[in-house]
């Protein structure tokens, strides 16, 4: 398979890519892992006259723990992601959902900006994402500015990015209490059939707050206020398990396709979020 | 067609420097342009992992990096792991204890699993397993594979206390 034929440019800094993006609009995309476009190139059902490799770009790399503020660069790879102590102490929901994405190979390439910024409904960090409350950071030729995860994405492959801004950073606060990241897959290296990022703060063997986001099962990542407020105030029994899934599946919206029907969905989402809320509280 | 490109690559330590379409995919231009041919092409959708290389340290599919991304790296394939008079202790294991029958993801299997036994030199059975995942064998029911990679790394692990 051989994509179309594009002009090349690997830029040493943002404002390099950013000149490059308003000089070719439409026509131009920026390549980071390549994981998901590539293969679209391939297909050609994406085709970029002018692609703009950023792995030069040294701002867009590395990850740092600042107290309880952490700010993940677009080009930290899910390999750098999984193999880093601080941010595996400080956030350990990032490292249990980036092992279940793909495999070591593509773990190697694919970043987190990537991942975050293509849009496709299958990718696990957005929904990671909205469960931590990520702030995403966009450079455009007018400056920068800060959307939240939970507001980013519009539909399959929308977001509020604009075409000539890129994706900087995602800044979070370090999650307190219990966490699970539980993905329901045909096989090792599968996209999601139905995943579940839980967050559980405990208080005086309560569930203090809590955040719920789910992937694969609308055409964006479903962030479910409402199966978080069931889990306030409780100690996760049972009762309070299927009110918080029935909240949740109030929420998603999923579609039939070869990972199964509508019924097989839902059905799959309830267990994974039972799963992911259990293990959280246990951790709590 | 858009213009052509001078491309730098170090491959088993070797340099080569050539023109080519920024398009081209790296495993196509090993094989095709320059003649290495042990990386494979079995899926060119990035699932199969026997275009599998090493590039600046990492595990890469090369079906799915074009050659301008791969400007400048270092890469090596199976034939920069070992020759057929000098085996590298994992084909010693493969052939061993049968980790092949066709041949086919072989190349890609024992480049991925040199990085493995880098990345965890004495691991278990279950990670041999998960850190093998992007590779797919369609013959050998992946039995004898993990044995292989298992008794290579104990071999690399006895020389490697040997020499202390
Ligand atoms: C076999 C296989 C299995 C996979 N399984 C999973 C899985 O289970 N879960 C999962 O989540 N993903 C999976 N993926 C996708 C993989 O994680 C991709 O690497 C990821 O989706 C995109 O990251 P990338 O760095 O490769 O981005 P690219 O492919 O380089 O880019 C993707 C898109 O984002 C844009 N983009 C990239 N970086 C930026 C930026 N900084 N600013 C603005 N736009 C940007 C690009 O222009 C492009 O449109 C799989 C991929 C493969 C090949
Ligand atoms: S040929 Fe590259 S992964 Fe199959
Ligand atoms: S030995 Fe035939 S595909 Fe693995």
């Amino acid at each position: 398979m051989i994509p179309a034929a594009f002009d090349y440019y690997r830029p040493k800094d943002v404002e390099g890519v950013i000149a490059l993006l308003q000089e070719h609009g439409d026509d131009a995309r920026v390549l980071a892992g390549g994981h998901s476009l590539i293969p679209m190139m391939k297909l050609r059902m994406a085709e970029v006259p002018h692609l703009i490799d950023l792995q030069d770009i040294a701002a867009l790399k590395g990850i740092t723990i600042d107290q309880d503020t952490i700010t993940i660069g677009a080009m930290v790879s899910q390999h750098e992601l999984i193999n880093h102590d601080g941010l595996s102490a400080a956030a350990p929901i990032l490292r249990e959902a980036a092992l279940q994405i793909a495999d070591p190979q593509v773990r190697y390439m694919g970043t987190v900006g990537g991942n975050i910024a293509n849009g496709d409904p299958g990718n696990d960090m957005p929904g990671l994402m909205q469960c931590l409350d990520a702030q995403i950071n966009l450079l455009g030729p007018d400056g920068s500015r800060t959307v939240a995860a939970r507001d980013y994405y519009e539909a399959a492959y929308m977001t509020d990015r604009e075409d000539d801004e890129i994706l900087i950073s995602v800044v979070f606060t370090a999650p307190v209490g219990g966490f699970a990241y539980e993905k329901q897959k045909r096989k090792i290296g599968d996209y999601a059939t139905a995943a579940a990022a839980v967050q559980i703060a405990k208080v005086d063997g309560k569930v203090a707050s809590a955040s719920i986001a789910m992937t694969n099962l609308s055409d964006v990542p479903v962030w479910s206020q409402g199966a978080a407020d069931e889990l306030a105030g409780s100690v996760c029994e049972t009762a309070t398990l299927k009110a918080a899934v029935a909240a949740m599946l109030g929420d998603i919206d999923p579609t039939e396709d070869n990972r199964g029907p509508v019924a097989f969905k839902r059905h799959v989402a309830g267990i994974i979020l039972t799963r992911a809320i259990t293990r959280a509280w246990d951790r709590a | 067609m858009s213009d052509k490109m001078h491309i730098k690559l170090n491959v088993n330590g070797e340099d080569h420097e050539f023109l080519a379409e920024p398009r081209d995919l790296l495993i196509y231009t090993l094989r095709e342009k320059l003649n290495i041919t042990g990386p494979h092409v079995g899926c060119d959708t990035s699932h199969c992992g026997a275009c599998t290389v090493t590039l600046n340290g990492k595990s890469v599919k090369s079906c799915t990096m074009f050659v301008a991304q791969a400007n400048g790296a270092e890469i090596t394939t199976i034939e920069g792991i070992g020759q057929p008079d000098a085996l590298h202790v994992l084909q010693e294991s493969f052939r061993e204890h049968h980790g092949l029958q066709c041949g086919f993801c072989t190349p890609g299997m024992i480049t991925r699993a040199t990085k493995l036994l880098e990345e965890i030199p004495n691991p278990t059975e279950k990670e041999v397993r998960f850190g093998m995942a992007g590779n797919i064998c369609r013959c050998t029911g992946y039995q004898n594979i993990v044995k292989s990679i298992l008794a290579a790394a104990s071999e690399l692990n006895a020389a490697q206390e040997a020499a202390e």
